[in-house]
């Protein structure tokens, strides 16, 4: 499969997900979005960066906790839950977010 | 975000009118070949694969004793038809287990049997073509190896054996499923199920330990690759990651504090999950298992404890001993392996752990028996401890609890809908509809009893309940960990105020869906 974003073709999985973490740029995460009929504010994006920032040094998407608990120290701790990434990623920030950010789809009992 | 329609919940759990080839179209995405060949399968469909399949059937009916058994044995008396959950969830005759089992058994007619060979249309026997391969693909990717028909069937053929066989059969012409393969070459290359590296799964158990102390007061440690711990925790990758998972993790760490057990997790076998016995390949299982044994012996470990899975507990209760064993380094007066449960229970039982039930009484809890721990395994000394041992710990630690209907609990119990390798989103539409018999019995109890959660002791069982409870109207943290409950609840020396964690289960459960 691929994706087409500003005519440029970018390759992804079955499952709408990027082949190559490297071909990543932001407009790859705003058309995703949008087929998916979500609206990407700077909240979104806060968490896109941090699912970036973790993979690079770690290889992997943050658990739920640490990220939960990072968003929790950046931007309040009224923010610091799963119910608040919910709102913002419907489908699971583990999955959906992950998918924007250009990362693998977490894989196992998940 | 869903292209089909979640059924309606009955009152009571009714057998549905078939209705022929309603899930024909559901079939997982196929492994491509780089995830085949680490596995030690072809990359992609073989040539002449007909005849590879064929004596890859001779091979496994002739090696498996069982199995040669279980098809020749079935007589066709139908008891198996309406035990299925995703026969009751979809109303496709192919999922009756008998019609499933027939797939593999009419090929085995035909090429293994004698009237088979001769008048194969009288005995329903087939020759091995494409279409009875993709109808294999399609329908044994929608057995949860759940084992519940085998429990109904007079001679005890278990589909799920077949099953596996089937599956065992397409890795070895070139066809595996995604998810599992993707998955089991993760366990090889980095040491679990979700491919979490060492350093992050340092970084994960330090933030839990910070985490954990800030909320009771107490320096709970969650110690990874310390040589000469007393015990090896092995436990789903799902609990460093996911929730409820995690808070079940909370819950080990606290009862092992608390009893003084020296502990550790291993980053070589960070992952108690064993897809290996999905697909059947006894090569990959007893790979993945001895990682394991290796870690044991490198730490330097009297015991070993599994966590919370459902079907690693399978793996390891009944396989171990002969995929990795024998285990004579460890302390031999303990079991070997020991679940977190039979350690949790006899703490209990000595009276080493105290509890305040009160803690978890913004919950009316039920407790669904996952089918691995169910229907393949034990716990404790006596028989039916895998059903006894972990509602004996939620009474234990919570006040208010009630059982689903007979028909759904024990050895009766209904798959989530999610085991056996198809806990993937691209099944969604049949983990949906095979979660319907499970539902129904909540929904009882829901509405009879005011139930306000579900414990359950598998990793695949809560990250599916969590997935599928809001196609249903409920919330997706609905699903607990059984040592959830027990992290609540207990009371650790020198905390600061008796453990107020955990309070937003019931009220604060986010939708999804």
């Amino acid at each position: 499969m691929t994706l087409e974003v500003n005519g440029k073709t970018f390759e992804t999985d079955e499952e709408g997900y990027l082949a190559d973490l490297n071909d990543w740029e932001p407009g790859v995460a705003e058309a995703m979005a949008q087929a998916e009929d979500v609206e990407l504010t700077s909240d979104h994006w806060e968490i896109i960066n941090f699912l970036r920032e973790y993979y690079e040094e770690y290889q992997i998407a943050p658990a739920v906790r640490v990220l939960t608990k990072a968003v929790g120290k950046k931007l309040g701790k009224d923010k610091g839950n799963s119910k608040y990434l919910y709102e913002l990623f419907p489908y699971g920030p583990g999955k959906q977010a992950c998918k924007y950010a250009g990362l693998p789809k977490p894989t196992g009992c998940v | 975000m869903a292209d089909f329609e979640t059924p309606k919940l009955d009152d009571i759990t009714t057998i549905p009118t078939v209705k022929s080839g309603t899930m024909e179209h559901s079939s997982p995405y196929v492994a491509k070949p780089v995830i085949q060949e680490p596995l030690g399968f072809p990359g992609e469909l073989v040539d002449d694969w007909e005849n590879v399949a064929v004596a890859k059937l001779g091979e496994l009916s002739n090696k498996y004793r069982a199995l040669r058994v279980y098809l020749d044995s079935c007589v066709k008396c139908g008891a198996c038809t309406d035990k299925c959950h995703y026969y009751l969830g979809t109303s496709d005759p192919k999922n009756m287990p008998v019609a499933r089992q027939d797939l593999l058994r009419k090929v085995y007619r035909r090429y293994y049997t004698l009237a088979g060979k001769w008048f194969p249309k009288l005995v329903g026997a087939t020759d091995m073509t494409k279409e009875v391969l993709d109808d294999w693909y399609s329908y044994y990717h929608q057995c949860s190896q759940c084992r519940r028909c085998s429990v109904f069937c007079p001679y005890g053929i278990d589909t799920a054996e077949i099953s596996m066989a089937a599956r065992d059969i397409m890795d070895a012409v070139g066809k595996g499923q995604k998810y599992c393969n993707e998955i089991i070459g993760k366990v090889f290359k980095i040491g679990n199920n979700l491919g979490l590296p060492e350093p992050a799964l340092r970084d994960t158990l330090e933030d839990l330990e910070e985490e954990v102390e800030e909320e009771c007061g107490v320096p709970v440690k969650f110690p990874l690759d310390q040589k000469g711990a007393d015990v090896l925790l092995v436990t789903p990758s799902a609990d460093f990651f996911a929730e409820p998972h995690i808070d079940g993790l909370i819950g080990y760490g606290k009862v092992f504090h608390q009893a003084g057990i020296s502990w550790t997790v291993s980053s070589h076998a960070s992952e108690a999950a064993n897809f290996g016995m999905f697909i059947g390949s006894y090569e990959n299982m007893r790979k993945v298992s001895m990682r394991i044994r290796e870690a044991a012996l490198d730490l330097g470990v009297k015991r070993i404890v599994f966590g919370e899975c459902g079907h690693a507990w399978r793996v390891a209760y009944s396989f171990l001993n002969t995929l990795a064993g024998p285990f004579d380094f460890l302390d031999p007066k303990y079991p070997v392996p020991q679940h977190i449960c039979e350690v949790t229970h006899d703490l209990i039982q000595k009276g080493v752990l105290k509890f305040d039930k009160s803690q978890n009484d913004h919950m009316v809890l039920t407790y669904h028996d996952s089918c691995n721990v169910a229907r393949a395994s034990r716990m404790g000394s006596k028989p039916g401890g895998q059903f006894t041992i972990p509602r004996d710990i939620i009474k234990t630690v919570c006040n208010n609890y009630v059982d689903m209907a007979a028909d759904s609990i024990h050895d009766a119990t209904y798959c989530c809908g999610g085991g056996g390798g198809l806990l993937t989103d691209d099944l969604m539409e049949l983990r949906v509809r095979g979660a319907k018999p499970r539902m129904e019995a909540v929904k009882q109890v829901v509405d009879a009893h005011g139930v306000t959660n579900m414990a359950a002791i598998c990793a695949i069982c809560k990250s599916q309940f969590t997935k599928v409870f809001p196609y249903y109207g409920y919330g997706m943290d609905m699903i607990v960990s059984v040592h959830q409950l027990v992290s609540n609840a207990i009371i650790m020396d020198g905390a600061q105020d008796g453990g107020d964690e955990d309070r937003e289960t019931a009220e604060d459960a986010p939708q999804s869906a």
